[in-house]
Formats: structure tokens, sequence, C-alpha cells
């Protein structure tokens, strides 16, 4: 079985579950206690489900882009617990779990997630099929709302928008004719989807050992970023 | 659960700079002791940047965990309980450690203990000599704490004196950094310091006389001001010159302390007590003062997680075991326990 982590935004999720469907998931809507929450919740989702922790064959956790120390909580914890019981971890990216929630057919469809400081995390998706794997048409990427807003103007073609990058935003992206946007619960990626995702994933050997999961921040630290400056303006 | 000589525990300790992990057998028997330090990946900023540390810690908390269980030669089963710092420290370097600590506890079915990080300071100077006996006088010298500790036995101390402005490493980082002496300040400052005049310059030792409370803030600002109006005086002058004023006021207040409650002993902890100046005078004014002093290794003064698998050691016999919900606390106090 597999467990799915997500907690790149204000939720946390914890699912459990195998390519037959999901065994049992929890979600704590809290606001941001994702190291408090994070453990006591997959040792009640594996005991819903019957399961022990060594049912466990690979753990697929969100790597962000997102919360920084949510994604954190959450990737210590999927290494060590993969460690422990020697099995791999399966890094699926926060925009691609949210995609999978647009849950159309032959649309494309704009996963977006807020960044904070008036930015979002981005990227564009081709749908296949229900429930399929979402296809990239563009990387994850951080920029302002309106540059996002003019890349999908310029495409000139109906997408469907979902993730708290648009719902902050909606005004931003509503005065486009070709966008629908989704709300409610669509717009945060679930641990269900992480799971789906990772699934699919480890069919194509796609899991790491727990070591070489990294992050994908698309931020640097302020201070890097301030101190390159300084160096280049020597 | 029964605590004992035999009883296993493996720590993980990310609350600044260092990612470490440690196993330690019956609270004193260091069975490994792995640090990673990121020094060379703050220097260039002149100190600890948060997030560029939890970027860190995460590069190196798997390999650390797992040198700290292949070095101790035994099997993940021999390990009793899980240990991490739950704070005081930097929120997302904290939670980094937290994290991995819980899960292992969880997928091993043993116990979790989150451990203060200035208790577990307390522990590298009895982890190093179990003879010593309470109570003890315990200096806590760091970037970040500066603290003269009453230690009456296992989880019962109260704080006698502290700095009431800068850290006495903080100080060391300041003027290290006013002389472009490099990061961090306090080795380079204690290497210089030995070619140089320790009474070149008579730095004034602020609140020497008044209560067991140090203040290192207006040192700092002399140093400044007398290379100002003196710009060719010597750079290893004055590391010597401002090290004995540092050390000085340290072992004064240090000894005070331990005279007011009749300590049986002096015990060194935190980074600056690797400071050579410091242990050399703390042991001879200490012995002429008739107190026991206890130098910790090196290794054991700067962070490292053998200190905090021994807290944990006592903790899990005194308190128990600790729920999965514990969180990461930065602002945690001495007197503090993290559930
Ligand atoms: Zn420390």
């Amino acid at each position: 079985m597999i467990l799915g982590i997500e907690t790149s935004v204000e939720h946390v999720g914890v699912a459990l579950g195998d390519h037959r469907g999901i065994r049992a998931h929890a979600l704590v809507a809290s606001d941001r206690r994702h190291a408090e929450s994070l453990t006591p919740m997959i040792h009640f989702v594996v005991r819903q489900a019957e399961a022990t922790m060594s049912d466990i064959s690979a753990v697929a956790v969100d790597i962000g882009p997102g919360l920084f120390t949510g994604m954190r909580v959450g990737i210590a914890t999927a290494q060590s617990l993969a460690w422990a019981l020697d099995i791999p971890v399966v890094p699926v990216c926060s925009l691609d779990a949210l995609a999978l929630n647009a849950n159309t057919e032959d649309t494309t469809v704009a996963a977006a997630l807020d960044a904070r400081r008036g930015e979002v995390y981005w990227a564009l998706y081709r749908m296949s099929g229900n429930g399929q794997e979402p296809q990239r048409i563009t990387e994850p990427v951080v920029s302002s709302p309106e540059d996002m807003a003019i890349h999908l103007a310029d495409r000139a073609e109906d997408v469907v928008c979902v993730g708290t990058g648009i719902t902050r935003y909606e005004e931003t992206f509503s005065a486009n004719p070709w966008v629908r946007v989704l709300g409610g619960e669509t717009q945060f990626p679930s641990a269900t989807a992480v799971v789906s995702l990772g699934t699919a994933a480890l069919i194509d050997d796609r899991g790491v050992a727990p070591h070489a999961v990294e992050p994908m921040y698309l931020r640097a630290p302020d201070a890097e970023i301030n101190w390159k400056t300084r160096e280049g303006a020597r | 659960m029964n605590v004992n000589e035999s009883t296993v525990v493996l720590a993980i300790e990310t609350s600044c700079d260092e990612t470490a992990a440690s196993v330690v057998m019956g609270g004193n028997d260091v069975l490994s002791s792995i640090v990673s330090s990121q020094i060379d990946i703050h220097a260039r900023f002149g100190g600890v940047v948060p997030e560029v540390a939890s970027r860190a810690h995460m590069e190196a908390l798997i390999p650390v965990v797992n040198s700290a269980v292949e070095e101790a030669g035994i099997l993940p089963q021999r390990i009793d309980a899980v240990a991490a710092t739950a704070g005081p420290g930097l929120i997302g370097a904290l939670l980094v450690g937290v994290s991995a600590a819980k899960a292992l506890s969880l997928v091993w079915d043993k116990p979790f203990i989150g451990i203060n990080h200035l208790e577990a300071h307390l522990y590298a100077g009895l982890l190093d000599d179990p003879t010593l006996q309470f109570p003890l006088v315990v200096l806590l010298v760091s970037g970040g704490h500066t603290m003269v500790i009453e230690m009456r036995g296992h989880g019962d101390y109260t704080i006698l004196g502290r700095t009431i402005d800068d850290a006495a490493g903080e100080a060391y980082d300041k003027v290290a950094r006013y002389l472009t002496l490099g990061y961090p300040g306090g080795p380079i400052i204690d290497q210089i310091a030995a070619d140089g005049n320790p009474t070149a310059v008579d730095f004034p030792r602020a609140m020497m006389h008044d209560g067991l409370d140090v203040s290192f803030s207006g040192l700092k600002t002399s140093v400044i001001n007398y290379v100002r109006k003196n710009p060719t005086v010597s750079n290893t002058d004055i590391a010597a010159s401002f090290q004995a004023a540092v050390v000085d006021v340290l072992c004064a207040k240090t000894i005070k302390a331990a005279q007011q409650v009749g300590a049986k002993g002096i015990v060194l902890g935190g980074g600056v007590s690797a400071n050579s100046a410091l242990r050399a005078q703390m042991t001879e004014r200490g012995n002429a003062a008739g107190f026991r002093v206890a130098l910790p290794s090196r290794a054991m003064c700067t962070d490292n997680a053998a200190m905090i698998a021994a807290a944990a050691w006592h903790r899990l016999k005194s308190d128990g075991p600790m729920d999965l919900s514990c969180g990461a606390y930065p602002n945690l106090k001495l007197s503090d326990v993290p559930r």
C-alpha cells in the first residue's frame, strides 16, 4: 500500500491506498499545525485501514511548491518513514496533484497555489482523461498573478483554473472570458491525489531513495538573493 | 517502561546550524555521534540564516541519521526510544528533526521524547564525567545563550545569572565582524588572541560587582571605540584584551555562584566553552577557590545529538514517553518541558 502525505498548503492530509483505490484518509484543516498533526494522523489512517506500518510499500509525498515549513515537515516525515521501512519515496509536485482536482477531459488546466508576497506558483496541464495523470504543458514557475493571467489570455483557449493562487486573485483571472474558475475544496491539493499520482509513478519506476528527495522551492532564500545582488553590485 | 543501563536512545538535533544524530546507551555510553556542520554555508552571510539552515538540514538529515545508526554498530530493532530537540531554536530547523524522530518512533513503535536543547547542554558535562555530584553550577555559554545555572539534580534547575543583552558568542561574532576577521568569531578570536597581549587594553568588566548577571554590549562598544581612536593597534592585542575581559567576567560570576550555592563542582557547556582561554582560566581559578571543574570535550561543548540522547534517557526515566502531537517550540525556556 502507498501512504500519501500532503502538507504543502495550510491543510494537512494523509491517505492510504493502492491501485484498487483509497482505503482510508484524513484531513485537518486547522491553520498550519503540520508538525503536531502529521504523525498522529498517519497512525490514525493506518489503523483505520486495518493495516500496520509494515504494510506500507512506498511513501508518496507532496514536495511543493508550497509552504516551506509544511513541505519540510512532510518530506522529513516521508524520508524517515521510508528509510526505517526500507521502501522508496515517490515525490509528487503539489501543482500536479492540484490539477487532478479539475477532473475534466480534454481541456487545458491551470493549477496555481498562493505563494504569498503577491506571487503564485503555477503550471499548465493537458488532461488526458478522468482520473488520469495530468500532462504538463509548462513547468512549475513562480510569478505575479498578472503575468500568469497574460500568459493564459495569450493562449486564447478554454482553460479550467484551480487552486488558491486563482481564488485569491480571482478578479485578475475572471476578466478573461476563456477562463473557468473552480473553487471550494478543489483549491487545495489532496492526499488522495498524492496517492493516485504516486501509484502511477511507482508503476513507471519513479520511486527514489529517501535521501534523494528534494523539495521544489522555486524561490531562493532572501539572504541568497540579497547576497547575489550585493556581489553583483561590487 | 524500564529505563536502565542497556536502554538505547537515538537522538536528532537540528535546532540551529548543525545537523546531528547520535546513539547513546544507558544515558552516557556514546555509541556514535555524527555532526554535520553548516558553518561554511553560513560564513558568507556572516551569521546563521534561518531559511538557509532549514534547507541544509533537509539535505543532511537522512545521511546523518543513517551514519549514526551504522556507526553505532547496532540494528535499528535495538533502539528503545527516539528523541529530538523540540526547542529552543529556529522553528524551521527544529521541525525537520522533530518530524523525523516522530516518524521513526511511529515505524519502530518506540517512545518519542522531545527535548529542551538548553537542558541537554547541561548533560554534556555529565556525559563526559558521570562521577560529577550535585549540586553543580553550569556556565552555559554559546552564540545564543549566556547563563549561570544551578543544577540540583536531574530536571531541577535554577538560572542564577544571565546576560542582560548580548550572549558571549554574539559579542565574539560582532567584534570579529568589526575587525573583519571572519565568521564564526569565537574560534578566530581565540586563535589570534594567543599571539596578543591580554593586558594591552584594559577593557571594562561590566557589572562585575553586582549580582550574577552579565552584560557584553558595552564591552563590544568600547572595543569599537578604542579601535576607532587607535587605528594602528594590532588585531592580536585587541582580540587578546577583549577575550581577557569576557573570560574574566564569566569566571568571576561562575565561581561566585558556585560559592553562593555550595556547589560540588563547576561544569562548562555551550559552544563558547570550547574557548581555550575560558577553559584554562576557569580550571585555574575554580580549583584555587576549591571547586572541581569539569570541562566537556570540545565536541560535547558545541551542538551535538549525544547530549540530546543523554537528556532524553533521564527524561524517559522520570517522565516517560511523550505524545506524538509534540511540535517545535522556538522560544522554550530552560524550565519548560516540551509536550
Ligand atoms: Zn546549543
